[in-house]
């Protein structure tokens, strides 16, 4: 319930009362006299009186009203009526609706004419412990296989690309890159060069203690290229990019839009994932490059500007660090996590329920996908080089 | 049943986005009671019209009335107090999707009552029932068909007792029968509750069934072209655009 309730609440006015009473003509006939204001906002009886009523006299078999003392009634009026209406079916008495006023009638007409519809309440039933966990592990099994499936469907939406068959609208490809590369840099350039800086710092403290404070620039450099550029460059993309990829397929889902495209016969895989994630394979690894860069310019101003090191120095001590073979691990790496960001925010998205919730969840979770993916891609990578020794 | 006291006026309204006028000069009454109808092409601005009565556009030019009250003049208090006795049901439904039906229909009970759970879960049952669906009080929106959809945001409309009820195209995308039913509902609401209706619909069947009085407004033209009770305008109407509307185009 919301805890910060608006200005103007309708507190129980106390002047508004509404009464009950019976009269008993006869030995099973009762009457129910109802006066008063019978509004949401006025001080009820408790409902709960007729019942106590029947109890106490036995022997009712017909209940009518005399309700001539109203003043004012809604919808709590109704409940009430409602509420003898089923009592008086339970114990089989009569209810004469003649002596309501004639709105009465005919909504309580209406809310019993439709009756309600067998088997439509829900029941919560609280499953057993085995059950459950069985659930659950049936449920992680199938979303593995969904996933499964939904690669291999991106993989073929590719090669179908390669043949020049897969179908999308070029314009979106274009306006995808644009998101995912140019209108990333400003972040981009902040994360790295923050990085970079980073790094030399904590580096500078330890070499110092050696006097080598000019290996900063190889600590930065290498750290930068071979990693550090391309994960940083992976995770804005994941935070910026793959949640907007999440969103957005997710909030198409809630339209039925994605419905309507496969009915079209046009795939949403090809459609809809395939230049996403063309466009994030494409300018994943040019934002590593200008991550690497900026990564190197923070190193360069710890450098420089604390440490004494001349310019030129630091940029021959970088080059001197850096080999082919490292910046090319990062680029690839940059492109790997490219795929693992587009794919897990499509996916995420593709499997959005229908409802703004659930776009939520989407979100959240293409992000928290992407990020686990690209630190375990990376630790992938690294063992692997590590043991082909490059 | 109808007491002729005027319940919202709309006096020389002109509705705009920036500098694209949608309709100007727009003068209508509609009285305590009435079935009042907004009619007129796709894209006249109907929809548009009723988002400025409910509060939500500001009007370019003119005012609206609720019982002498000028809406977009009032203070932020009196615009709540007059919000508050309207309920509207949107083209779309608009149900939360993330809130089951009976949370939609408690959500203002909760905000504006002081009511027990016990009080509001009755409630809820009650308006469930009376738009026919009872028992659904857990399910989804995405769980129900369109037309229990409607029905639901009808419910949820209805949640606080307003003394005016707009209607953003009920019947669009129903059954003839539950279009049917659909007005029925309406016509018995009016009649017990004593609320005012306002519908924006172009579906002949329910203009002339229970409407008891109209507008007409017209893209072309961009204003107001006809007012008043539909079977009258479609006997004496000269207009023949609104002839043509009325007798779906046969003349
Ligand atoms: N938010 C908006 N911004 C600009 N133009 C709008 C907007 N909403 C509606 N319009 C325009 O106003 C006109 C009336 O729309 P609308 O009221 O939805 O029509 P209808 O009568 O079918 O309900 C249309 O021409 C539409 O393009
Ligand atoms: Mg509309």
């Amino acid at each position: 319930m919301p805890n910060s309730k608006p200005k103007v609440v309708e507190k129980s006015t106390p002047g508004k009362t509404a009464n009950i009473s019976f009269e008993q003509p006869a030995e099973e006939i009762l009457h129910v006299i109802l006066k008063g204001a019978w509004t949401i906002n006025a001080q009820l009886p408790p409902a709960d009186e007729v019942e106590k009523r029947l109890v106490a006299t036995g022997g009712v078999r017909r209940i009518g009203f005399k309700t001539d003392g109203i003043s004012d009634w809604d919808s709590a009026l109704l409940t009430f009526l409602l509420k003898v209406a089923d009592v008086c079916s339970k114990r089989d008495i009569d209810f004469e609706k003649n002596g309501l006023p004639e709105g009465v009638a005919r909504l309580l007409a209406l809310a019993t004419a439709v009756a309600e519809r067998k088997g439509a309440r829900k029941k919560t039933v609280r499953e057993p412990f085995l059950n459950r966990v069985g659930e659950s592990a049936i449920g992680w099994w199938l979303s593995i296989n969904e996933t499964l499936a939904f690669v291999g469907e991106a993989a073929i939406a590719l090669l179908k690309f390669a043949a020049g068959k897969a179908s999308f609208r070029r314009q979106d490809l274009v306006l995808f890159i644009q998101q995912c590369g140019a209108d990333a840099l400003p972040i981009v350039t902040l994360i790295s060069l923050l990085v970079g800086l980073i790094l030399a710092f904590v580096g500078a403290v330890q070499l110092m203690m050696f006097g080598a404070q000019l290996y900063v620039a190889n600590l930065v450099g290498i750290s930068m290229v071979r990693v550090m550029g391309a994960v940083m460059a992976g995770i804005v993309m994941a935070g910026r990019t793959g949640a907007a990829f999440a969103a957005q397929l997710g909030t198409m889902q809630v339209n039925e839009e994605i419905d309507a495209l496969k009915t079209m016969g046009i795939s949403p895989m090809e459609f809809l994932v395939l230049p996403r994630m063309l466009a994030l394979v494409l300018m994943m690894p040019l934002l590593c490059i200008y991550a690497d860069l900026m990564g190197v310019l923070g190193g360069l101003i710890v450098g420089v500007g604390m440490l004494d090191i001349g310019l030129i120095q630091y940029i021959n001590q970088t080059r001197a660090a850096l080999n082919i073979s490292f910046f090319l691990i990062g680029i690839i790496q940059a492109g790997i996590f490219g795929v693992l960001v587009a794919l897990a925010g499509c996916l995420r998205g593709m499997q959005c329920g229908r409802s703004a919730s659930a776009v939520g969840q989407a979100t959240t979770s293409a992000v928290v996908t992407s990020i686990v993916a690209i630190i375990v891609a990376t630790g992938i990578v690294t063992v692997v080089c590590n043991v082909l020794g490059i | 049943m109808a007491d002729n006291k005027p319940h919202i006026i709309v006096k020389d309204l002109t509705m705009a986005f920036g500098s694209f006028v949608v309709q100007r000069n727009l003068s209508f009454t509609i009285n305590r009671s009435d079935i009042f109808i907004i009619m007129g092409g796709s894209g006249c601005g109907k929809s548009t019209l009723m988002r400025h009565m409910i509060g939500l556009i500001r009007p370019a030019k003119g005012q609206i009335f609720y019982e002498n009250v000028s809406f977009w003049e009032a203070n932020p208090d009196q615009r709540d107090r007059i919000i508050r006795k309207v309920g509207v049901l949107y083209q779309s439904g608009a149900l939360w999707s993330s809130m089951t039906l009976a949370e939609n229909i408690a959500l203002p009970l909760q905000q504006y009552t002081n009511l027990k759970p016990g009080q509001i879960k009755e409630l809820v049952a009650l308006k469930l029932a009376l738009v026919g669906l009872a028992g659904f009080d857990d399910y989804y929106p995405s769980e129900i068909s369109g037309g229990m959809q409607k029905r639901a945001g009808l419910a949820r409309a209805m949640a606080m007792d307003p003394e005016i009820l707009f209607f953003d195209e009920p019947s669009a995308g129903l059954d003839p029968i539950s279009a049917r039913l659909l007005d029925d509902l309406i016509l018995e609401l009016r009649e017990s509750l004593g609320a005012t209706v306002v519908i924006v619909t172009h579906e002949l069947a329910s203009i002339f069934t229970i409407g008891n009085n109209s507008v007409f407004i017209d893209a072309d033209a961009k204003t107001m072209i006809a007012q008043g009770d539909p079977k009258k305008l479609l006997a004496e109407s000269k207009n023949p655009v609104v002839h043509k509307f009325l007798t779906r185009g046969e003349g």
